[in-house]
């Protein structure tokens, strides 16, 4: 039992950090919103040099082979940048996507260039599941991947009818596809499709949740700084108690969501397929927090909260959209409360980490390995 | 590398814990430990616990413990709320008075005060709070002058836990007259059969004397019992709230376990015209009882490595004091109009009293340890550097 990083993960963590900081500040977020892409083609390269879109691919593919949970806490950086390409999504959505499909012997001729693309940079894929009305940064992409209720096509773009619409996030590019299912673009069909796109749903879940907590760090750091600096009755505002409170409780809220990240995304390393549970938590966890902060961080600036001038609603919106990408409360809470009224859910002190192997009942659910489907 | 599984050993630990606990729980609830009665059998239950050597686990086998890491100690923890055995009535001594000692005491003290904790021969009550010392504790006034080999010991102590029964109190006194605020005040132990000592029962919101005053009247005691150097009293005492707030006094087992039964109470109502809120809190209480415990699991494996608790132990408390609140105000939304039963002694299909005595203890949650604000205080200032003034 051993619930920390290792220090290599926090290293590697670390340097991504310094190189966003770095490169992605709210000047160049908003230099990109008149931009018919919506791209930063110098950052994207640079996140390729960085191995951002080589991470999840297994060494035999000539990836860096790393973990969901390696991921997870890059996920977490990125979010704190509001980084506005779709490099979590490639990363922790399309990479795992298509190395899954290979490991079930599916697939078909362009995923292995589609893969090299990816890593090299030159192939920029979407991911459209049926969970999601949207695709981000579909339009210029060179691939599409789209999960539908039974089937997974992977599609060129040229195959894609593509309907854009504007986020309240101006950093996102969403639009609706279309397309003709054909069937020499199929990568999967039935259970195994089902299969795949469900820990794809799970995957995408989980980035989302830690890209929230970045996010709503960022917004508690922005106020801590604002009310420091602001002040009224001749003092700063942040002495007082109702503006402090207000930052205290996303504060306490963030401490209590990574762990839970942090096992959802453990558990979706170890068994993908059966982390419905454990995912479902970190995602309401995050969009929890991450609402909280959007609304405590506007409040604490003010009217200045409520302009397009101040930076606060570059990661309130961003906050926003993501809550309600790859299930919204909704969904999650469902999944939830189905498993907890089962009465075989095996819930309580002596379960946090799932004890399948100790029990001889095979039937029974935990919030580890929990199967919502079966 | 983060390895979510425990070990066989730790597997192996579990399993004892387990085994004993099932031969040795009452199989019928002990009276609560605050009245006589009830205080007695709690207090016996310590010794039986002891006679296992369990009563505290992380402890040095020569005070009575067994040694144990962290994990081990949430293990027990789990084990013990998931068996129902008795609340711990020593858990201000073998919580926290017991750590500071560790931490603070000399070989004497340890050796005099560990085992008769351990073994629930002694039981503790701490003794901060005064009538005008409260949330700002630096305003105590109770007095501990020098006198040769002696200190004495006059003014009142106030909101003292489990002191109408108890053997000794520890606490913070002033030992320099001059002095103000957080300086000069030392750390205490004091016999609550010393000649001098009043303890006047005070009773809470379930009607029974869950706490007391304590009148000090030319008290003497020696100064060996004083605890850590004079006038190192405060920095001694936030160690000591350090693990009130943090680890050791509410451990996630027991949130784990009430919202287990929340979720049971829920499956058992589910169909019953409910307000349709209760369901996203059945929920939420389940959640968040998971996020304590993993994220004191987080804690203890970062402790194993060599880390340490900061500020952000007022996070655990604010957490936990509202989730408790949360749980019980949810079962009392379940039960509706049945809720207001008091404990009958006999317990029921449904354990309407437990809930309801639940639902009054946790009132005072977000209140002991610091209250709920002056923790976000804390965190606002200490964890998020905001200015104070
Ligand atoms: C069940 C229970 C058991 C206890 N056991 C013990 C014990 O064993 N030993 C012991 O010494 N004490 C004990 N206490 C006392 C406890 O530590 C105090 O109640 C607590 O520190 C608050 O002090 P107070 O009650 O005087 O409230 P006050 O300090 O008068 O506070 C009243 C209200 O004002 C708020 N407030 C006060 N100052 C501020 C501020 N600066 N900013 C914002 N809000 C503020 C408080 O948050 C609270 O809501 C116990 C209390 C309870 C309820």
């Amino acid at each position: 039992m051993n619930f920390t990083y290792s220090a290599e993960q926090i290293e590697f963590r670390d340097v991504l950090h310094a190189l966003l900081q770095a490169e992605v500040g709210a000047e160049r977020i908003r230099a990109r919103w008149d931009t018919a892409s919506g791209r930063d083609a110098a950052l994207e390269a640079q996140l390729r040099d960085f191995g951002l879109y080589s991470l999840m691919f297994p060494e035999s593919l000539d990836g860096l082979g790393l973990s969901v949970i390696d991921c997870a806490l890059l996920a977490e950086v990125c979010g704190r940048a509001a980084l506005p390409e779709p490099a979590v999504e490639t990363m922790m959505v399309a990479s795992p996507l298509l190395v899954d499909v290979l490991d079930r012997g599916l697939g078909n001729g362009s995923v292995q260039a589609v893969i090299e693309g990816v890593m090299s940079g030159d192939a920029r894929v979407a991911v459209s599941h049926a969970i999601n009305p949207h695709v981000n940064f579909v339009e210029d992409a060179h691939w599409v991947i789209a999960g539908v209720a039974d089937a997974i096509y992977l599609l060129p773009r040229d195959k894609v009818e593509v309907t854009p619409l504007k986020s309240v996030d101006p950093s996102r590019r969403i639009a609706k596809i279309d397309f003709d299912p054909e069937e020499q673009y199929r990568l999967a069909e039935g259970e195994a499709a089902a299969a795949v796109l469900r820990s794809t749903l799970n995957r995408g879940a989980l980035s989302v949740a830690a890209q929230l907590v970045g996010l709503s760090e960022v917004l508690v750091e922005q106020s801590v700084r604002y009310a420091s600096d602001r002040e009224q009755f001749g003092r700063a505002i942040g002495v007082n108690q109702a503006i402090k409170h207000h930052l205290a409780d996303v504060a306490v809220q963030i401490e209590y969501a990574r762990p839970v990240i942090a096992r959802a995304a453990y558990t979706l390393s170890v068994s993908p397929e059966r982390a419905d549970i454990a995912v479902s938590h970190a995602k309401l966890a995050a969009a929890r927090v991450g609402l909280l902060a959007a609304r405590h961080g506007i409040q604490v600036h003010g009217a200045m909260g409520y302009t397009w001038e101040c930076n606060v609603h570059i990661w309130s919106k961003r906050i926003w959209a993501l809550v309600r990408e790859w299930g919204d409360e909704g969904f999650h809470k469902n999944r939830l409360q189905q498993w907890l009224l089962q009465s075989n859910a095996l819930l309580g002190p002596e379960f946090t980490f799932g004890r399948r192997s100790l029990l001889p009942d095979s039937r029974v659910s935990d919030p580890v390995s929990a199967d919502t489907a079966a | 590398m983060m390895d979510l599984v425990y070990t066989p050993d730790q597997e192996a630990f579990r399993a004892e814990v387990r085994a004993w606990l099932a031969a040795h729980v009452p199989k019928v609830p002990l009276a609560s430990f605050d009245t006589a009665e009830g205080f007695a059998a709690h207090r016996e239950w310590e010794r039986t616990l002891a006679s296992g050597n369990w009563g505290m686990v992380t402890w040095p086998e020569s005070y009575g413990g067994r040694g144990c890491d962290l994990i081990q100690w949430l293990i027990f923890e789990e084990e013990y709320y998931r068996a129902g055995a008795p609340a711990r009535v020593n858990q201000n001594g073998v919580f926290l008075l017991g750590p500071t000692l560790m931490e603070y005491g000399s070989e004497a003290q340890k050796a005099r005060f560990l085992p008769a904790m351990a073994s629930g021969e002694e039981i503790w009550a701490q003794g901060w709070s005064e009538p005008n010392a409260g949330s700002d504790m630096a305003a105590i006034r109770c007095q501990a002058i020098r006198d040769g080999d002696d200190y004495v010991i006059n003014g009142q102590k106030i909101w003292s836990t489990r002191a109408v029964y108890a053997d000794w109190v520890f606490g913070l006194f002033r030992t320099d007259p001059a002095s103000e605020r957080h300086h000069g005040l030392s750390k205490i132990l004091v016999p609550l059969s010393a000649q001098g000592v009043t303890v006047r029962p005070i009773p809470q919101l379930n009607g029974l004397p869950g706490f007391a005053e304590i009148f000090f009247d030319d008290v003497r005691v020696s100064v060996d019992n004083r605890l850590g150097d004079e006038g190192a009293g405060w920095q001694i005492a936030m160690a000591t709230a350090g693990f009130e707030r943090g680890l050791m006094l509410r451990s996630p087992a027991r949130f784990q376990q009430a919202s287990r039964r929340l979720v049971s109470l829920y499956r058992q109502h589910h169909g019953d015209l409910m307000d349709p809120a209760v369901e996203d809190d059945v929920l939420r209480c389940y959640m968040d009882a998971e996020a304590y415990a993993l994220s004191t699991y987080q804690t203890a494996s970062r402790l194993l490595q060599g880390g340490s608790i900061g500020p952000e132990a007022s996070c655990n408390k604010i957490f936990w004091s509202e989730l408790d609140l949360r749980i019980h105000d949810t079962a009392m939304r379940i039960l509706g109009a049945r809720a207001e039963v008091e404990p009958s002694g006999s317990s029921d299909q449904e354990d309407l009293g437990t809930w309801l005595d639940g639902f009054l203890f946790a009132q005072s949650g977000p209140i002991y340890a610091g209250t709920n604000e002056i923790q976000r205080n804390i965190i606002a200032e200490r964890v998020l550097g905001m200015p104070r003034r």
